[in-house]
């Protein structure tokens, strides 16, 4: 999903997590009503957010933090073990606070944490934000990787051109609606300009 | 995209509507009706109302703090005592009680003057915590000096030679006096540039910080104002009482009286202190022969008003019928409702 | 010699003060609810564990182990139907509402008993001490409460650093939304350390009644000297807890060495000591 600053992006991710009541209309996983299933519930039924902004937990160690993921995790591939093969640094680090972490490798563990609760969906809000591009190149190379084990990933982005290159399929959202929808390879430049700026009036009906 | 500029020029903003002016015209005949009362009833009457105008005195300061500046005191009594004091020192060296009553006030500021470097810098709950902790200590203090009465207290001196009758008609005239000037006071501070700081530092502490609310300086003269007027009805208390004793003026029994005020009546609104400070006398006349079973009455309403009607009875009455009978807030007229969802009201009191 | 007997008096009281502050330090630390009844609550303890001593005629020890985890389930209930609800509203509403809740206790404890005070009777641990020498002797019962008040401070430490529910009650500490999209419940963590800060409370409570009497009025001053303790010795440490406690025992106990009346003032001039020249307390609270 990508749109200018105010788009409403985080918030819809937010409402998918459950941290917002939506006010209007449903959410649907696989068929099944979740739209007021509590936000910690939906953690077990394979809807994990990596928050922007990180959000990591200061009063616990990296190891710890990553161990909280699994909270409410559902079975499958994804532990300790696993999170340490992707992100090989963290496991010299197990031990010590995550305060002094770069925003890169903060934002590693964010991702790891996420993946040990062994998602269906996996959130990620605005994985750029304040990040160094070479970073955040790095973060994006590994997504195709993640996909490959199955797992859907719902992607909110400021940065447009890394958003469309790793996405299948891309939303446009302005001012809450969506107003442009397709294949990445499919969409013209100028179209996606027009969308996001809101230059043409039309909105998609019933899109996403 | 919304289209704004047709809409600029239909919309008004005023600082009252029609029913603030019926508010001032029922306010001055209610002041003149109480101010004739010692006229028409016999003292007891007066006597007790002599409590209702202390309590809403002590009511609109509290609201004052924690309404408008957020500012949650559990240890006004602090100041309740020192006023109380105060009229007892001044009377001693021979000046009048009841023309002691406004240097009380002043004193009560003075007092907490120090006492706010010390509490405005901490953050809600220990301030809180600490307001009362301040008030523990006065009384410790003050018990230790024989010359103030010590612990068991004193009478006050200057009032023996006075006729009784008279002497209840002056204390009423006081207490209704301190009443209204709490409230005329309040009112007049929240119409004044100070008050529209507070309703921005109310909302957005920062934000108002940054168009250049001096938010320290607000802070410093609500909670001296509020002192004055703690200690002012400090004064009258101790005149009504004619015997000043430490637990009675400084037991933080006053901020219970002042929460429950604020929770039944509403906060953050002139008429709410009004309006709960004449429920809770209420159900403490009628209840006052139940024993403690008033109390818990009390509390368990608090604890259910709080819960479930948190802004009060007046909040309740003031939102639906959009009602404000002391204009201190803005009316937006002529705004057109929204197409779809929930939006502002056709006309909002904003603050 | 006097003045040794003191400090170690002052130092053992702080024992019980820190079993009445670590309750609040774990609500305030955790969720930011000062709960202005916890004193009240401990005194509804007392008056329990009396009911019990005297009713079933077991000793004051048992009595606290049937009292500490009945106000624990009581607290989790009191978390999740009343504060709950009052932290929904804003959080100035908590500190109103168990405002409230403190005064319908006092009075109900006011109008059901007497306002006689009353005391738990411990039987032969009352007067029973350790002779140190001819000017020094400790009572029983105030080691028993401070090595009681260290197991407790010991075993909630261990609770928050190795149980995987502690480490939750951590996170949502920290981070409250950010806990609960990693799939805790909020709601029920925060019951859980209310259960456990209730608990605390009930322990302390007990353990006041042995030390001295109570009355259905004792409640605020409990509280008061609580948060005392829990603001010299800083929030969200537990340790610091334990060390706010005595140091608020000293200042109590000193003081009223130097005048009979003094105790109480010389513990609140502290504790405004300590507010003017560092509010976060002796022992800071960890990065949060």
């Amino acid at each position: 999903m990508i749109g200018a600053n105010g788009a409403g992006k985080s918030t819809l991710l937010r409402t998918v997590a459950g941290l917002h009541r939506p006010v209007a209309g449903t959410i649907q996983l696989d068929g099944s009503d979740i739209t007021h299933l509590p936000a910690h519930r939906r953690v077990a039924a394979g809807i994990v957010m990596v928050p922007e902004g990180r959000r990591l937990f200061p009063s616990l160690s990296l190891e710890e933090n990553l161990k909280l993921g699994s909270t409410r995790s559902r079975s499958g591939a994804w532990d300790l073990d696993r999170v340490y093969q992707l992100f090989p640094w963290m496991a010299e680090r197990r031990g010590g606070p995550t305060v002094h972490l770069s925003g890169g490798e903060q934002q590693a563990v964010a991702i790891g944490r996420a993946l040990m609760a062994n998602p269906r969906i996996l959130l990620l809000d605005e994985l750029s934000l304040g990040l160094a591009p070479a970073v955040v190149q790095r973060l994006y190379d590994m997504l195709p990787a993640l996909l490959a084990t199955g797992m859907s990933i719902l992607l909110v982005e400021q940065d447009v051109t890394q958003a469309l290159r790793v996405s299948d399929w891309a939303h446009c959202l302005l001012e809450g609606r969506i107003m442009l929808s397709g294949r990445p390879r499919d969409l013209a430049l100028t179209e996606v300009e027009a969308a996001y700026f809101g230059l043409s009036k039309r909105a998609v009906g019933g899109g996403g | 995209m919304t289209d704004t500029s047709a809409m600029a020029g239909r919309q008004r903003v005023t600082r009252s509507k029609r029913s603030a002016a019926w508010g001032a015209v029922v306010g001055v005949v209610v002041v003149a009706a109480l101010f004739s009362l010692p006229y028409l009833v016999y003292a007891n009457v007066t006597g007790v109302l002599v409590n209702l105008f202390i309590l809403v005195s002590l009511a609109t300061m509290w609201n004052l703090l924690a309404g408008y500046a957020g500012l949650i005191s559990v240890g006004q009594q602090a100041y309740i005592g020192v006023g109380a004091y105060a009229v007892f020192v001044l009377a001693g060296d021979g000046i009048s009680p009841f023309l002691a009553i406004p240097l009380a006030a002043l004193i009560s500021a003075l007092v907490g003057l120090p006492a706010s470097f010390l509490l405005l810098r901490l953050r809600r709950e220990y301030f809180a915590i600490a307001t009362w902790v301040v008030a523990e200590a006065f009384q410790l203090i003050v018990v230790r000096f024989d010359s103030l009465g010590g612990g068991a207290g004193a009478p006050l001196p200057g009032m023996v030679g006075l006729d009784p009758a008279l002497r209840q008609a002056f204390t009423y005239w006081a207490a209704l006096a301190v009443a209204v000037a709490t409230l005329l006071g309040t009112y007049l501070l929240l119409r004044s540039r100070l008050g529209l700081d507070l309703t921005a530092m109310r909302d957005n502490e920062v934000g108002a910080r940054s168009v250049g609310v001096r938010v320290g300086q607000a802070k410093r003269i609500v909670f001296l104002v509020a002192a004055a007027g703690a200690g002012a009805a400090g004064a009258v208390l101790v005149i009504s009482q004619l015997f000043v004793q430490p637990t009675a003026v400084f037991t933080v029994q006053w901020s219970a009286y002042m929460i429950f005020v604020a929770l039944i009546g509403g906060l953050g609104s002139i008429e709410g202190p009004i309006v709960g400070t004449v429920i809770f006398f209420f159900l403490q006349q009628t209840l006052a022969d139940r024993g403690a079973w008033y109390l818990i009455v009390l509390g368990a309403v608090a604890v259910l008003m709080a819960m479930w009607v948190p802004r009060g009875l007046w909040g309740l009455i003031s939102d639906r019928f959009g009602i404000r009978l002391f204009p201190v807030g803005y009316w937006l007229h002529g705004m057109n409702p929204p197409a779809t969802g929930p939006g502002p009201k056709t006309e909002s009191p904003q603050a | 010699m006097v003045w040794v007997n003191a400090i170690v008096q002052g130092i053992l009281l702080g024992g019980l003060y820190a079993l009445f502050a670590c309750g609040l330090s774990l609500m305030f630390g955790v969720m930011r609810v000062v709960n202005l009844a916890h004193g009240d609550f401990a005194v509804l303890a007392a008056y329990l564990a009396l009911a019990i001593i005297t009713g079933l005629h077991v000793p004051v020890l048992w009595s606290a182990l049937v009292v500490a985890p009945l106000f624990g389930m009581v607290g989790y209930l009191v978390q999740r139907f009343i504060i709950q609800r009052s932290l929904d509203v804003s959080p100035l509403t908590t500190l109103l509402v168990t405002f409230g809740l403190s005064i319908v206790i006092q009075n109900g404890l006011l109008e059901g008993l007497s306002a006689n005070s009353q005391s738990l009777p411990s039987g032969s641990l009352a007067s029973a001490s350790f002779q140190v020498n001819n000017q020094l002797s400790i009572g029983y019962e105030s080691v028993i409460v401070f090595a009681v008040a260290v197991v407790v401070l010991v075993c909630l430490q261990l609770f928050l650093s190795r149980a995987r529910l502690g480490r939750e009650v951590r996170a949502a500490a920290d981070d409250q939304e950010a806990a609960t999209i990693v799939g805790v419940n909020v709601r029920h963590v925060y019951g859980v350390t209310a259960a456990i800060a209730f608990a605390t409370v009930a322990l302390a409570g007990v353990a006041f009644g042995m030390y001295s009497s109570f009355n259905p009025a004792a409640g605020p001053q409990r509280l008061i000297f609580a948060f005392e303790a829990v603001v010299i010795g800083g929030v969200g440490s537990l340790w610091g807890t334990l060390a706010g406690g005595i140091i608020l025992g000293l200042a109590q106990v000193l003081g009223s060495q130097v005048d009979a009346s003094f105790g109480v003032l010389a513990g609140h001039l502290v504790f405004l000591m300590v507010l003017a020249l560092r509010p976060s307390g002796l022992i800071p609270a960890r990065l949060s």
